[in-house]
Parts: C-alpha cells; structure tokens; sequence
C-alpha cells in the first residue's frame, strides 16, 4: 500500500480532515443504508401481502403436493408434501448439473486438446465443432435435440432394441437395472481391498522411484487389482447378480432403468454447449506453457504422454482452473432451462407446479434462488481451494 | 481471488424497485374510468375462450366477458386491453394489479379463492376435466389408461385431478408437463406421451389444432369439476360485485330472451324484469357506483350468455360444443342468475 501518508498527529484530533477516518464513516453510512433499504423492502413486502389477503410463511411445505413427477431420485408419490418436490426437483437439478459437467469436461478436453492436434483433420473438426456449438444459443439446442433429434426415435413398439436388453424410443432409453443378490457384499469388499492396495501400490512405487531412479508400471499393476480381484470375488461367490430387463407393457416399457428423453436431450445440449467453451479455455492452458518446456522435457528424454502428463498439464491447470470454475456454474444455472422442455428440474417442480398450487411466489422464490447461490458458492470453493493446491508456490 | 460483493447496492435497489411498490388503492373502478380502458388477463391463444387472429383482434368467450365489463362500466365494448398470460402467470398478474380482471378459463378452487388474495367473480363456463387419445390405440375408456404417458399443462388444476383419479384407481402414468398448451398438443402429436388431458372444452380446441383432427378422440369421461370464471383481486367489493353482476345480467337476458338484436325493442317491453336489466325502473346500477345503462351496453353491444356461447364454442363456431351443463337452469343447466332487483 502506498496511498497518501497519514498527516494525522499524535491523537489530535483532526476532524474529516483524516482521509482513514473519512472512509471508514463513509462505509459506515452506506452499510446502514443499505440495511436500512433491505428492512424496509422486507417490511413493505409483507405488509403488501397482508394487505392484499396473501397467506404467507413455510407451512405449505409440509402440506401434501397431490400431483406426479416423472422422474425422481427419491420415493416420491402423489401423497407426498410440498417440501418433497423441493427436494425432487433440487436432486433432479444436481443429476443433470453433475453429469452434464462430467461430460462437459471429457468432452472439452478431448477438443481442446484436438484443435491443437498435428493431424490437420483433427485440428479442423475440433475448430468446426467449437464454432458451430459456441455460437448457437443453448434454448436452440436444447430445443434441437428434444425436438428434432429424439422426436424421430421410434415408437414403444418399433423401439431400437441392443440385444433384448437395452431399448431406445421416442419415450427414453430403457436399460437393465442390476439385481443384488446375497453374497454380492462379497465382491464390493473385493473392490474395496483392491482400492486400498492399489492406493498403497501407487505410493511405494513413488517412493521407489524418488529413491532408486527405478520406475515400476504401477497404474498398469493397480488397474489389474481393480478389475481383477472383484472379478474373482465374483465368480467366486456364485455369480450373485440378477438383471430386471426392461419389457413392453400396455402402453410403455416397465422395469428396468428409464433415461426420460428430457434428461437426454438437456444432457446432451448443456454438456455439448459447455465443451466448446471449455474446449477453448484448455487450448489457452495448452499454450500458455512456454515451448521451452516441452523441449527441456524432450531432451530429457521423456516420451510424449509423460511431456503432457507430467509437464504441460500441470502447468496448464493454473491457467485452466480459474475460467473452467466460470463455465461450470454457467452450465448449473443453465440447467434451469429445463423447464422449456418439461424436465423435472428444481425450477419446473418447485418453482414451477409447488409455487402455482400454493401461491407463494415470495418463499418458493426465495428459496429456489438461495439454492442456486449455495450450490454455485459450493463449486466456486471448491474450485478456489483446488486452485490454490495447484497453483505455483513461490518460495 | 476473491470476488467482492460490489453490486449489492445494485441488487438492492433492482428490490425496491420490485417491491416497494404501494399497497394499490382500492378503487379499480375510478383507476379504469381514468384510464379509460379495461385491463384483461386472457390465455395466449384457445380457440372458443381467447385467440387473436393475425390482424391481433380477440375473440372468444372469456373476451367477451372482459368486452361486456368495459361496455358496462367505460360505454364501449372495444375500451379493452388484452394481456395474454400463462397458467402459471395469470394468478400472479392479478394480485400485483398488472390487470383489473382476469377471464382466463380458470377454475374456481378453494385455495385460490381464499389463500392467494383473489376472488372468482362467478362462473361463466362449466367444464370438466377430460382425455384425448390418439384412436389407433383403441382405447375406449380412461379406466383402461394404465401405465399411460400423458402430457399435461403446468399450473393447472388438471395436474391435481390427474394425479388423484389414477390414484384413485390404482393406475400408474408417467406426466409429462409442458408450460404451454401448444407444446402440450405438440408432445402429443409426435407421439412423446399417449394422452392428452386438459378440461374438455379445451381439448375439443386442440384436437382442432391437431395436423389430424380424426385420428384423435375425446374419451367420454370427465374426471373432475372446473367451474371456469372471472378473477379480481380481492379487497375491492365494488368491483368484485360489478364484474359478477354484468356475468348475471349476460345471463338474466338471456333467461329474459333479451339479445343484443332486440334490446332496443324490448326497452317497450311491459315485463318488469326486463325493464329493471335495463335500468328503466328499480335499483338500476346505482349500488355498482355504474349509471341506469350499464347493463343494456353490455347487452347491446356483446349479446346475451346464450349468444355469445354460440358464437365462440356453440354451434356457431367451428368447435361445436353443446351447451350441457352451461343451459340455463330453465332448460335443465346449471347457469342461473339471482334476481335484478
């Protein structure tokens, strides 16, 4: 800091003459103000609802909601309460919200990495891709992909089908869901053993390496644990897993796991959509590496997925991190755009049907607003504690 | 880095703005009569109740309603301004004032009655909740409708009733809700669920608007009640009893056999009843804060209940829909005006 010197005396006492004193009697004011302003908006507001008849407070939430949701993560049914939907919806939300930022991320760094790919065919159908997706507005795409892609699925009837087993029309994708069976706790405890021992595996390997100079293939040792040791427990315990296959009944498929053409069609265009950006930001990572490291590396010998893995990524991640957080609180809060094709989401169930049958615009809003702010300051922490990890430790 | 609250004072007052808007003085009548036109909520478009041609010209039964309040209250039935709303706007734009009266085939429920500061004026359509099925599935019942996809309208009470008649039988469905009623028809038409639902009189509009009208057909049960009337906010008795008296008065006349046709002759006529609808002799309006003619305006210039069914959903219009519950109790309906007098 190298602001004006403090001229004040020794505890004189000099009035507004005391730039310090000043700012903080200034801010001082303001901060009154504004709580000031935020006691009267809430004051007003609920004398405004008094007066025009509006019930207000949270006792709806545990009334019972009486309408059906399509799909939920929890047990949810017609006698369910208000407070349930919430729920529903906010799960709902999180699903296409977490999924869409993992596919958002494999996707965009395979195309970032693939725009500056040699191969030129690569290189231009990555450009191709990022321009075509960035530049139109996501609500087209969305509207593309449930109106246009998976409108022309076939009917229940005439469903694509992949060995019996896995079926695809224009009401969703239907698969089997696993049946557990006794003795299945066996083969979880397998893969828990064998995540331990990899973990150990990994570390001692380091160690030995920091140590002797020697490296030793341990990702390829740890990976034969994983799938090995389950696999053994597996056919050891007798096989114990069943499959519920989805079948047709009356009008739709029953059973199984159903994929609502709804989450399709937002998953595809959110993670679509945000991969052109990220795309983009992981190219700037890429080369804000300085060429000189790559060579160093090379002429140290290192063959060229060591360069990138333990040279470029490293240092491109603190150039990634920062805008990568900007682009997954873009693709929660877009996720709210469900609500134009009728996915379950928090702002369709809660915000949407639960506010119109209660009436409490002000507390449904209010609360599905809060939502949105913890959820993107979770990520936003999150993100900003990752960062500081990986960012460049002056010393 | 760490991102400061600057724009607080921003948001802050972005609120006021929002909210700190006064309670609204009570007289909607005076704030019309010097605005000198109604504001009215209507749906964005169906057919038989609000629709806008291309030349944006409303017509329907709901329009009427709002073109027989501002002849009876402004003397001219085109002294309205329509707003189109969602379902799930159109409560809202009631109690902020955004309109003076809400006729958008709404149902009169208790919750909106008495928990969200509207009142319902009155009923002007009586209507019942129903199911379209495309005919290639045979269907002939909605008892048969189990495990069924069915889209749905957000916001409405048709959500409810749906979800309380399959309970009720022991039937699963699959909802599929849509914000308007043009993507509702449009998830119906490309096959995304099986059924249709929406009260009937909406369906016989949609089914209209279906690329194959014949391939589609309405199931013959009706699964709920939907009284369908005008919505003012509440806390304003003058004008929640001059909206609810013009619908009797649109009633009475016809009841009285006055049409927008005879009105003038009838101002002859030596019936009583028909001579105070008219305001040529009794209360004549004074108790609505409206002049002697209030009522014969509405009359004259929109015609009675019966006309202005025919003329939107009766027989008159391309939806052909029987007048049923919405004959005059005379005639075996449930349409009935108290006295004026």
């Amino acid at each position: 800091m190298n602001g004006p010197p403090p001229r004040r005396g020794a505890g004189r006492w000099t009035g507004w003459g005391d730039p310090r004193l000043r700012a903080v009697a200034f801010q001082a004011l303001f901060l009154a103000a504004v709580l000031a302003l935020a006691g009267y908006v809430l004051h007003n507001t609920l004398a405004n609802l008094e007066a025009r008849g509006i019930a207000t407070g949270f006792g709806f939430l545990s009334e019972t909601a009486g309408f059906g949701i399509i799909q939920s993560l929890i047990d949810y049914s017609e006698t369910s309460s208000f407070g349930r939907t919430f729920l529903v919806g906010l799960l709902n939300t999180l699903l296409v919200s977490a999924l869409g930022i993992l596919l958002a991320t494999l996707l965009g760094f395979l195309i970032g990495v693939g725009r500056l790919s040699g191969n030129w065919l690569i290189a231009r159908l990555a450009d191709a891709y990022i321009e075509i997706f960035r530049n139109i507005p996501l609500l087209l795409q969305v509207f593309f992909w449930y109106f246009a892609v998976l409108r022309a699925l076939p009917r229940p009837r005439e469903s694509l089908s992949l060995g019996e087993a896995v079926f695809l029309n224009l009401r969703g994708l239907y698969l089997p869901r696993p049946l557990f069976e006794p003795g299945f706790e066996l083969v979880v405890a397998a893969l828990g053993v064998a995540v331990v021992a990899a973990g150990l595996l990994g570390v001692w390997g380091r160690r030995r390496r920091a140590r002797t100079g020697r490296g030793l293939p341990t990702g390829w040792i740890g990976l034969a644990l994983l799938i090995g040791l389950p696999t053994i427990a597996f056919l050891l315990a007798g096989a114990p897993l069943g499959w519920e296959r989805p079948a047709l009944a009356g009008f739709n498929f029953r059973g199984g796991i159903t994929l609502i053409p709804e989450l399709m069609a937002l998953l595809l265009a959110l993670s679509i959509y945000t991969a052109a950006f990220i795309a983009e930001i992981v190219r700037a990572g890429i080369l804000s590496v300085a060429k000189g490291q790559t060579e160093a590396a090379a002429a140290l010998g290192l063959r060229h997925g060591q360069i990138l893995r333990l040279v470029v990524i490293p240092q491109a991640l603190r150039v990634i991190i920062p805008p990568l957080t900007s682009q997954y609180l873009n693709l929660l809060k877009n996720s709210s755009l469900a609500t134009a094709i009728g996915y379950p989401d928090l702002v369709n169930v809660f915000a949407g049907t639960t506010l119109n049958q209660t009436g409490q615009a002000v507390e449904v809003i209010a609360m599905t607003m809060a939502v949105y702010l913890t959820i993107s300051l979770a990520i936003s922490f999150a993100m900003n504690w990752y960062n500081a990890r990986i960012a460049l430790t002056e010393r | 880095m760490m991102m400061k609250p600057r724009f607080m004072p921003w948001a802050a007052a972005i609120l006021i703005a929002a909210l700190a808007q006064t309670a609204l003085a009570d007289g909607t009548l005076a704030t019309v009569k010097e605005r000198g036109f109604l504001q009215c909520g209507v749906n964005t478009g169906l057919p038989g109740f609000s629709n806008a041609d291309e030349k944006g010209s409303w017509t329907g039964l709901d329009v009427d309603l709002c073109r027989a309040v501002a002849a009876a209250v402004l003397g001219g039935a085109d002294k309205v301004r329509f707003t189109p709303l969602t379902a799930k706007e159109r409560l809202t734009a009631v109690q902020s004032g955004e309109v003076d009266l809400l006729a958008r085939n709404t149902t009169w429920t208790m919750t909106r009655d008495t928990s969200l500061g509207v009142h319902f004026a009155g009923i002007n359509y009586y209507d019942g909740q129903g199911f379209l099925v495309s005919k290639d599935l045979g269907v002939k019942s909605a008892r048969e409708l189990d495990g069924a996809a069915v889209c749905i309208l957000a916001g409405t009470t048709t959500e409810l009733n749906l979800a309380d008649y399959f309970r009720t039988h022991g039937m699963t469905y699959e909802p599929v809700v849509f914000d308007t009623a043009d993507q509702t028809a449009r998830g119906f038409e490309s096959e995304r669920c099986d059924v249709l639902t929406s009260d009937q009189s909406q369906l016989y509009a949609q089914r209209l608007k279906l690329a194959a009208p014949d391939k589609a057909v309405v199931l013959p049960e009706i699964i709920s009640k939907e009284p369908l009337g005008p919505v003012v906010r509440q806390g304003d008795d003058r004008w929640l009893n001059i909206v609810r008296w013009t619908l009797f008065a649109l009633i009475e006349a016809e009841e009285l056999g006055v049409t927008s046709g005879n009105v003038d002759a009838m101002r002859e006529s030596r019936n009583p009843a028909i001579r105070r609808l008219l305001g040529l002799e009794g209360i004549k309006g004074s108790g609505l804060g409206l002049d002697e003619g209030w009522a014969y305006r509405a009359i004259e210039e929109v015609g009675n209940y019966g006309e202005i069914f025919a003329r939107n959903v009766g027989e008159a219009s391309p939806l052909k829909i029987e007048r049923g519950l919405n004959r005059l109790w005379t005639d075996g309906g449930l349409h009935y005006a108290p006295p004026i007098r």
